[in-house]
């Protein structure tokens, strides 16, 4: 059992805070943010290349950058970030102390190494494959043992998160269900497990083949499984960000999920259905039937698709509840506009949600049907979807959350209060251009991973439409622009850290077990208490959007040459 | 709030929203269009693609695609060497991808229908038709085989969309649409 002495009382929420799990939190959310910029370097290079009228990279750089790039934002930053996630849902929501606090460093230290091992490799040279590493093209054995090594060290993160939540029952820190923000952890950190089982399952045998030891590797195979791994990792980003978004709707504005039910059912269907995404990746490929993509993608009933469009509903719903409350009541939408806008951890949140849901959402699932694939697959759309949702979805949350963690937790105040007011619009804005205009350029036909659209070195001459070069241009500018909205984002942050005023001096805890609560806005939300105009607005708007964006691309599908 | 444990300890009776059950049931119905819709397509629409595929050798495959192009070569390309084939409409038509190459540059009848095998001798490429915008994966020791149809005569070109190495930018490949003579 933990002593009184290993927690404090955060003067500005209440919450008991166990000081191992806040040295855990601090640590991986740093290295999380050194490796967002380490990443955002590479992918604002990567950008920069292909701008036509810049081309910045020589090929091998561009294909090197752009494989460090993948690692260190996609892999690095939101794993590390999350591993705070987890950290933060679990023992600071409940109160607990973290189960194994060494075992959580022995798991930071083996990410650690396995990152700096990775990008080690890229740099060297030898290891341009890209983020997915497709065989039969071959990387150098230290790249694949370095994400070897850092997903075991994940895995572990995972456990201490499991064996906090089983420590903080058995200890009874608090009453009844755990809160919805340690469920959404608590799905994520399931995925995990599933996500990094598919990974091991195919990384081990490659790292192997690397090194002589097996003879072959079926491509097919690789990418079956790979994909188990690359993008079930997204439903967890997915999983984790919605978890934060609902934690900063509650810390900044004191909202309340307008369903426990609805909410925690809606984070349930991702676990039950997250195999949904893996099969997206596989719609073009030789040897698989259609009966199989059309199943995986959709399980006939698309429940994960529904799991966000619920979670899209009821994320700006519990915050128009708890304005309208809170007596912003006039017209449909003054809850909104009278929402802090200023404070950037609620800036991002909403961004993030509105852009993930426009941007990132509606392509996925468009990119995840299986005939209009064949339009899209490996063209610039499909990265132009998933900045949607990676960047301005789960970076953007995760930057908002930064600003609520660095007082509660590093316990520093914001330094350049202005910038950090700015930040999440000029990333914001920055990352749904990259998001757009790369997914007008892959409408255009422009290959994703693709070092020279104008062909020059190419025996045969291919002239791509003019529009694309406009667009590969906007998405440049857009690029510099998130690229200092990640400047401005780390200069917060680490300004903050390092000579931010420093807040009261924790004092230890004196009182014993529970801590007093932070009193909820009164319940609201049951059937007929409430009327939430306004969200429904949005989610209207959302679901035509939706239709209409999807039939469109039917109704392109249908002009294209017939083949079967 | 979302940050602490629910005040009802049995959230699970407590009633929902209506707006909430309205949305849910609009969500879940459209999921099942969009099922619909992709079953739907298969027996509407005339782009859906093949299911079918053989494991074969790299060797094999380059053997029955130099074939192919020895008996229905007409020309060559300007001063590239590349092969121009016109298979015979109705028959098969074969293209290889290897790095960094499609190979060989094939000459269709527009309106006529082809068995198109494509297969990749070394790593995966992506076989990415433009301008019209279709995209397969290519992969080692799988040949697809699919029916095409090219309704508009012109030069389409073939880019390579599969990251493959240092010159996958080089790599592209054409087909040529002919008008029935």
């Amino acid at each position: 059992m933990a002593t009184q002495a290993q927690f404090r009382i955060c003067p500005d929420t209440g919450l008991k805070v166990h000081l191992p799990a806040q040295a855990l939190i601090k640590a991986n959310a740093v290295a999380a943010v050194v490796f967002l910029a380490i990443g955002g370097l590479f992918g604002l290079s990567v950008a920069l290349t292909r701008w036509p009228a810049v081309h910045l990279l020589p090929a091998e750089w561009f294909y090197l950058a752009l494989t460090a790039h993948g690692a260190d934002v996609l892999l690095f930053w939101i794993i590390f970030f999350e591993m705070a996630v987890l950290y933060f849902a679990s023992a600071i929501l409940l109160g607990s102390r973290l189960a194994a606090p060494k075992m959580g460093w022995l798991a930071f230290i083996l990410m650690l190494v396995g990152a700096v091992t990775a990008n080690i490799a890229v740099l060297q040279g030898e290891s341009s494959v890209m983020f997915t590493s497709y065989v039969p093209m071959k990387a150098a054995p230290h790249f694949y043992l370095g994400l070897i090594l850092f997903a075991v060290g994940a895995l572990i993160g995972v456990f201490v998160f499991f064996g906090t939540l089983i420590v903080a029952k058995d200890e009874r820190t608090y009453e009844g269900s755990i809160p919805l923000v340690t469920f959404g952890a608590l799905t994520a950190a399931i995925i995990a497990v599933f996500t990094i089982a598919c990974g091991a399952i195919i990384l081990v045998p490659t790292f192997l083949w690397s090194i002589g030891i097996i003879s072959h590797i079926d491509p097919l195979t690789y990418k079956v499984v790979w994909w188990g791994m690359g993008h079930s990792s997204q439903q967890i980003n997915v999983s984790a960000h919605v978890a934060v978004w609902y934690a900063i709707a509650a810390i900044v504005l004191g909202a309340k999920p307008l369903s426990e039910k609805v909410s925690r059912t809606a984070f349930f269907f991702y676990i039950l259905f997250l195999q949904l995404a893996s099969a997206h990746h596989l719609l073009v490929e030789p040897g698989i039937s259609s009966e199989w993509k059309i199943f995986n993608t959709s399980y006939a009933m698309y429940l994960a698709v529904l799991g966000s469009m619920i979670h899209g509903l009821t994320v700006p719903g519990s915050i128009e509840a708890a304005q309208r409350r809170k007596g912003y009541t006039n017209g449909i939408f003054e809850w909104l506009r009278k929402a802090p806008w200023g404070n950037p951890a609620f800036a991002g949140m909403f961004l993030s949600l509105v852009m993930f849901g426009f941007l990132g959402g509606i392509t996925g699932v468009i990119l995840g049907t299986e005939q209009l694939n064949m339009l899209m697959h490996n063209t610039l759309y499909v990265p132009g979807h998933f900045h949607g949702t990676v960047v301005a979805g789960t970076t953007l949350a995760f930057m908002a959350m930064t600003y609520l963690v660095v007082p509660l937790i590093f316990r520093r105040e914001l330094v350049l209060p202005r910038l950090a007011q700015w930040q999440p619009y000029l990333f914001g804005i920055g990352a749904a251009g990259i998001s757009l205009f790369m997914m007008g350029a892959g409408t255009l036909g422009v290959a994703r991973r693709h070092w020279d659209i104008t062909f020059t070195d190419a025996r045969l001459s291919f002239d791509v439409p003019a529009g694309a070069f406009l667009m590969m241009g906007l998405n440049g500018i857009c690029a510099i622009l998130a690229a200092l909205g990640g400047l401005a984002y780390v200069v917060v942050v680490v300004g903050s850290i390092l000579f931010g005023k420093r807040k009261d001096a924790p004092a230890p805890a004196a009182r014993p077990a529970t801590p007093p609560m932070a009193s909820p806005i009164a319940s609201y939300g049951g059937e007929g208490t409430l009327k939430l105009p306004g969200t429904m607005v949005l989610v209207s708007v959302f679901f035509v959007a939706f239709v209409l964006y999807y039939y469109v691309n039917w109704k392109y599908l249908a002009s294209v040459w017939p083949l079967r | 709030m979302a940050i602490h444990p629910p005040k009802q300890m049995i959230w699970w009776h407590e009633p929902v929203e209506r707006s909430e059950l309205v949305w849910i049931a609009v969500a879940f119905l459209w999921g099942l269009v969009m099922f619909g819709t992709m079953v739907a397509w298969h027996f509407v629409g005339k782009q859906n693609l093949s299911n079918e595929a053989y494991r074969i050798t790299p060797d094999v495959f380059q053997a029955r695609t130099e074939a192919a192009a020895e008996k229905y070569k007409v020309r060559e390309e300007g001063n590239t060497g590349i092969p121009v084939v016109r298979p015979p409409p109705g028959g098969d038509a074969y293209m290889l991808a290897r790095l960094w190459e499609w190979w060989p540059i094939l000459e269709l009848e527009k309106g006529q229908s082809y068995r198109l095998h494509i297969s990749s001798l070394d790593w995966q490429h992506g076989f990415s038709l433009q301008p019209t915008n279709v995209n397969l994966q290519i992969h080692p020791g799988y040949e697809m085989v699919l029916t095409v149809t090219p309704d508009a005569a012109g030069q389409f070109t073939v880019v390579c969309n599969e990251f493959c190495g240092i010159g996958h930018h080089t790599m592209i490949g054409r087909i040529y649409v002919v008008d029935k003579k």
